[in-house]
């Protein structure tokens, strides 16, 4: 059993955060981060070349985040992976110890830096979530026995400010019953929203960690709502982000408040961050 | 209706850099009804031909440009066609093969290959089918996430619909809203909650390069 599983499981309000692998060979200050977390989060997402911009490995970066000693919890998607690929890296990622994995489509590589590139989604993030179920059984896909079987706590990903919402439910139903045994949302801005989505998927009973995504200007938060699908940063944000002598401390304001809100509604909060990490650990200390 | 796409001049032009006489083999189906490879586009490349130094030697244009037999019969008849250094074939992937197939000489391909195209009228044409070789329609409503969904999703939508569009294309309808819709107004939507399997790629038979043969009635194997 994982950190992050107990954790859930005992009811505890769960704190992970967001690191994404750098492009290039340089790990020294993604180690530093790691380091700067150990001890204040029950686990660490690594990004799985987010946005589809190439970056070093998932898979490496996880294994590093837990040989400094902090649960990892190991993002993939199916954007750059056939099924071939992606169960030889989880049966990899197992032998490595890592236990939490994190099963998501991807976004479609016309959003990143490569935008040329063959879109691969073999699987996608239910079938994805079904591999899993059959690799901890000790079968794969095709149901051939394995040699040893893996032990994944695996989840998924949900976007709770969506319209129409049925067929997101139906999707988060059907992630649930392919394996999915927790959740993490995309960043939260509108609790009243949150609420509500809450108490229609309540009857899951699977944990739900609420996405938070540290602002630290009006400008970034415009770009968000403008360029990244699912966020939906509510003007008064803005408008505060904008008035403020100091927009950094604002967004960490505006973190903490959004928390303090979360508390009694969702499971734990999961800290994101663009290249601020450093800020998340501002936000921790006042949780 | 396969759909195709003019190549860009310069491209077709480059690729018949080693040949002068160049003889033109359009399409009277699919690249007619496209307008990429009927009567007015053959005699519009036999000027391009001319005004970049080649010479035209002719062209037909046969009823289905994607039958070996036919265009064998075809290019030995035709006069024009034997001197003929290279052919220009404004078909298809499917009618260029055809063309190589039936003939020794070198292959041009002035268009692109698209889609199986579904006519919403004359000269639009909507991108619906991909020839996947395992349909999925009586799981999603008739309408294909295959083809229409960017990533070709079993199991959608995926985090980036919003508002019910798609993340790709902000401007179009995430299919797979479009599919919760129309299965709603069937009161079907349940059938989102199963999981659609991952598709099969094992095809091999159909790559075969002996023809394949159908038979008459539809077959049962398997079943």
């Amino acid at each position: 059993m994982s950190y992050l599983s107990d954790a859930l499981e005992n009811k505890q309000f769960v704190v992970t955060a967001e690191l994404s692998p750098r492009k290039g060979t340089q790990v020294a200050n993604f180690t530093k981060t790691i380091n700067v977390l150990k001890g204040r989060v029950h686990a660490i997402n690594i990004t799985d070349n987010q946005r589809a911009v190439m970056r070093m490995s998932s898979l490496v970066a996880s294994y590093l985040v837990l040989k400094e000693g902090v649960e990892p919890i190991y993002q993939i998607t199916c954007r750059d992976r056939n099924r071939l690929a992606i169960q030889s890296d989880l049966l990899g990622a197992s032998v490595l110890g890592i236990q939490n994995v994190l099963a998501l489509t991807g976004d479609h590589p016309s959003a990143g830096d490569f935008p040329e590139a063959k879109p691969v989604f073999d699987l996608d993030a239910t079938t994805l979530l079904h591999t899993i179920t059959k690799l901890n059984s000790g079968f794969d896909l095709n149901d051939h026995p394995m040699k040893g079987a893996t032990d994944f706590f695996a989840g998924a990903a949900l976007t709770p400010q969506t319209t129409p919402l049925e067929p997101v439910l139906m999707a988060i139903e059907r992630k649930i019953n392919a394996g999915a045994r927790f959740f993490q949302t995309q960043p939260v801005f509108n609790v009243d929203a949150f609420s509500l989505f809450m108490s229609k998927t309540s009857h899951f009973k699977v944990p739900v960690i609420a996405g938070i995504l540290l602002l630290h200007s009006s400008e970034q938060a415009m770009n968000l709502n403008k360029y990244v699908p699912g966020i939906d940063i509510p003007d008064a944000m803005i408008k505060r982000l904008e008035a403020s002598a100091s927009p950094k401390q604002e967004g960490i304001e505006i973190a903490v408040e959004l928390i303090g809100k979360l508390k009694g509604l969702a499971g734990g909060i999961h800290i994101m961050t663009v290249g601020q990490e450093k800020d998340i650990i501002s936000i921790i200390e006042r949780i | 209706m396969i759909v195709t796409d003019k190549k860009p001049g310069h491209e077709v032009i480059g690729a018949l850099a080693n040949y002068k006489k160049v003889f033109v083999i359009g399409c009277g189906s699919c690249a007619t009804v496209s307008r990429t490879g009927g009567e007015d586009e053959c005699k519009a490349w036999i000027d391009i031909l001319q005004s970049n130094g080649k010479e035209p030697a002719g062209y037909f244009i046969p009823d289905e440009t994607c039958h070996v037999f036919l265009l064998k019969s075809m290019i030995r008849q035709s006069q024009e066609a034997s001197p003929a250094d290279a052919f220009l074939v404004l078909a298809c992937g499917a009618g260029i093969q055809a063309v190589s197939a039936a003939s020794d000489k070198p292959v041009i391909a002035g268009l692109n290959s698209m889609f199986l195209g579904t006519t919403y009228r004359t000269g639009e044409f909507l991108k619906y089918c991909s020839l996947c070789g395992s349909c999925v329609l009586s799981n999603t409503a008739g309408i294909c996430p295959v083809t229409r969904c960017p990533k070709g999703l079993l199991n959608g939508p995926c985090g980036g619909m919003v508002n019910g569009m798609c993340e790709v294309d902000r401007d179009a309808e995430c299919v797979w809203v479009t599919i919760y819709e129309k299965l709603k107004s069937q009161n079907n939507q349940k059938k989102l909650v199963s999981m659609n399997k991952p598709r099969t790629y094992n095809k091999l038979k159909h790559q075969k390069v002996e023809p394949i043969k159908l038979s008459g009635k539809p077959s049962v194997k398997g079943l």
